[in-house]
């Protein structure tokens, strides 16, 4: 594959966090047993003055920051998320306008549950192999919605992630190996046109869905690039619960060390389409150069992407530049049910 | 009277069977049973049916030629259907089809697919057994039984331990059973701190949602069990009908029947299989079946009387609870499991000794009740 990596990248979380046990007590429900159960013991809450674009643009500007290039040298903009703001109208022209990109540039929003960010990341490629462009954002942004007493509301929450991508490689960070895409109809998790919460099919979402794809992309990865586990340093797989991505992980032989730097679902919960991204983000903050990290994401309806990456001595000097993920992991102010519901637009 | 034999048994697997439709589940349990039955399809004169959620949950309708074409057989083929009793009854109506005269051999079979709906389209699926009043006022299942708990609660007291021993007992046996959709034995804290469905009533108290089918083929011709007796009682589909909650007056009628037509005691009975939809349930039933006193089938999982190495063995299989509960094969599953403990087949869990055999299966809250006797062949 001709040179395509990672010029900058920046993740972003919102200030408000909810606990799992006080989600839990608001529905007589015991919180240790769901917080030991989903391995999430808080979720991040989107506050009122934010939505996806807003944390989109949040996440590009630390990007563009990391990578010092100008936005007008942007050609590409694809954006995936559940929660764009609007049915038609999209969030990337949005985006684009505040960050300064445009007009002469290709963009689209992109819709895939949870792995429309990497889908994004895997177009923004495929523009920079043709040639059609120099650099390219690819971003996935959440405020994911649960029915209030639904499973689901313990772990749906709010972030966004960016990745500025190029294709000289002198500015890389991260150079792009391969990456390889699983998809088939599986109808475990959806939202109807004009619900206002999704509908999911149980258990169904696991077996039969996440690792049915996850490890089938993570197999597909490692023969195209004839790699195993252990040739890789960090593993990030998509964060529903600390559990699906732990048991996959393991399943296609990555040890809990390899696993643990970008498993920061335990504070922050399901940022859907920014989840495996985030996670990206954990991991290229504390790497060293030349590591070799395994992306896979997971998308209901369903599909996985998946990314064979490896650092460059570059990202050692840029990840100090602006503000790392711990940051926003370490700034936060618990919020109670009622304003969560609120903030929810569910009462109010 | 003519005698009815009971010539091959099959049970499909019982779980969350993603990879099959109802179809396959259907189409597996009628040729397990014929190939167990050594039976051709053409030696079959009529296919009974017994489903109860079909056209809610896969859109499927037309069950009796559903199975009988697939089957490559143009036989007469019915569906029978009397929610949860649905296949206890398409079993009772192979019976009498056998003992009219009409028939030699027939094929009667249950089959349910749940879990290709979500949980609240199941739930309200099942509302279809009561009268619609009760599920307008936001009941279900789970709240019919824990109503009827608590009224036998108020009337012989009940202690949150006995309902439990009653799910550890059942779920004993379900690991002692690799059809069965729960094969983990559970202890009584775990019962006793699982989460609260209803009051009194708790998660492992109730059964849960499974795909399944199961099927026998019933004969005149000799096989080495026999279908002793059958009785069928109906009552009110909603309590507000009912004189009593703790109680299922349509299991008591189905019984009397039923041994009647047996011509056997009570006593003789070896094992059972009842209609343990929720643990409160398989206490009743003991009651109004006439095994215990009222008021005495609560301690009897608990001082391990109904383990199938006890005194008498109760849902040897796991019964609904950890067998598993696909509604309109949980009756034909039943007559699959007491044949299999009657030949002596039943591995890990055999009973011994076994001669005759009980299956009580309860359509609704007890608005259908259906009992049959099985014995060896003498």
């Amino acid at each position: 594959m001709r040179p395509v990596g990672i010029v900058g990248y920046g993740g972003y979380l919102p200030r408000r966090r909810i606990k799992t046990s006080l989600i839990a007590s608001a529905w007589q429900k015991e919180g240790k047993k769901l917080e030991a159960g989903l391995g999430v013991k808080e979720k991040t809450v989107a506050g009122k003055d934010e939505d996806a674009v807003t944390m989109a643009v949040e996440a590009s500007l630390l990007a563009l920051a990391r990578a010092g290039i100008n936005q007008e040298k942007i050609g590409a903009l694809f954006m995936g998320s559940e929660s764009h703001p609007y049915a038609v109208n999209p969030s990337t022209t949005k985006v684009g306008e505040i960050l300064g990109i445009g007009p002469d540039y290709f963009t689209a929003d992109l819709e895939f549950a949870c792995k429309a960010g990497t889908t994004a990341m895997q177009i923004v490629a495929a523009f920079l192999l043709a040639d059609q462009i120099d650099y390219g954002l690819a971003i996935g942004a959440d405020t994911a919605q649960a029915k209030p007493g639904d499973a689901l509301e313990y772990a749906t929450a709010a972030g966004a992630a960016a990745f500025l991508l190029g294709r000289k490689e002198k500015e890389f960070l991260v150079k792009i190996n391969s990456f390889c895409s699983y998809n088939s109809d599986t109808p475990d998790f959806w939202r109807r046109a004009g619900a206002k919460y999704p509908s999911h099919g149980g258990r169904f979402t696991g077996e039969k869905a996440y690792f049915r794809h996850t490890l089938a992309v993570g197999e597909k990865l490692f023969k195209k690039t004839k790699t195993k586990a252990s040739d890789y340093d960090y593993a990030v797989f998509h964060m529903p619960n600390a559990k699906f991505p732990q048991k996959a992980a393991e399943m296609l032989d990555f040890t809990a060390q390899q696993v643990k730097p970008g498993l920061m679902v335990e504070s922050v919960g399901n940022t859907y389409a920014a989840s495996s991204l985030l996670g990206l983000c954990a991991v290229l903050d504390q790497a060293k150069p030349g590591q070799k990290v395994l992306l896979v994401s997971y998308g209901s309806g369903a599909g996985s992407d998946a990314f064979s990456l490896t650092t460059t001595a570059l990202l050692r000097k840029k990840q100090k530049r602006g503000k790392d993920l711990g940051s926003y992991l370490r700034k936060k102010k618990y919020i109670d049910y009622v304003e969560y519901l609120q903030l929810m637009e569910a009462i109010g | 009277m003519k005698r009815v034999f009971v010539r091959g048994v099959y049970q499909t697997a019982f779980g969350e069977l993603w990879d099959q439709s109802f179809g396959d589940l259907l189409v597996e349990a009628g040729q397990g049973a014929l190939k167990e039955a050594r039976v051709e399809p053409e030696e079959i004169e009529a296919v009974y049916v017994g489903s109860m959620l079909a056209e809610r949950v896969v859109e499927q309708g037309h069950l009796g030629a559903f199975l009988s074409s697939q089957l490559g057989m143009n036989c007469p083929a019915v569906r029978i259907e009397a929610a949860c009793a649905s296949g206890g009854l398409a079993v009772r109506e192979g019976f009498l089809g056998l003992l009219s005269g009409e028939y030699q051999t027939v094929l009667v079979a249950g089959v349910e697919k749940m879990t290709d709906a979500c949980s609240p389209e199941v739930t309200s699926g099942l509302m279809g057994a009561t009268n619609g009043e009760e599920g307008a006022h936001g009941f279900t299942f789970p709240a019919i039984y824990a109503l009827m708990a608590k009224a036998y609660q108020d009337e012989y007291g009940l202690s949150e331990r006995e309902l439990a021993a009653v799910a550890v007992k059942n779920h004993y046996h379900g690991s002692l059973n690799e059809k069965a959709h729960y094969q983990k034995a559970i202890s009584l804290k775990e019962a006793m701190t699982s989460e609260m469905i209803c009051e009194p009533l708790r998660l492992f108290d109730c059964s849960g949602i499974t795909d399944g089918a199961a099927a026998v083929i019933l004969s005149r011709k000799k096989g080495s069990v026999e279908i002793l007796g059958s009785g069928v009682a109906t009552d009110s589909l909603t309590l507000s009908g009912r004189k009593k909650f703790f109680s299922l007056a349509a299991t008591q009628g189905a019984m009397a029947k039923a041994l009647k037509m047996a011509e056997i005691r009570r006593e003789a009975i070896d094992l059972a299989e009842v209609h343990d939809c929720f643990t409160i349930a398989e206490i009743m039933a003991l009651e109004d079946l006439g095994f215990y006193e009222r008021g005495k089938g609560k301690r009897v999982a608990l001082r391990g009387e109904s383990y199938f190495n006890g005194k008498l063995p109760v849902n040897p299989s796991g019964g609904l609870k950890a067998c598993g509960h696909p509604v309109g094969a949980t009756g034909v599953k039943q007559i699959v499991e007491v044949v299999n403990q009657l030949q002596g087949k039943a591995g890990k869990r055999q009973v011994k000794k076994a001669r005759v055999g009980l299956c009580h299966n309860v359509g609704g809250s007890g608005g259908t009740a259906v009992v049959h006797l099985l014995g060896k062949t003498n």
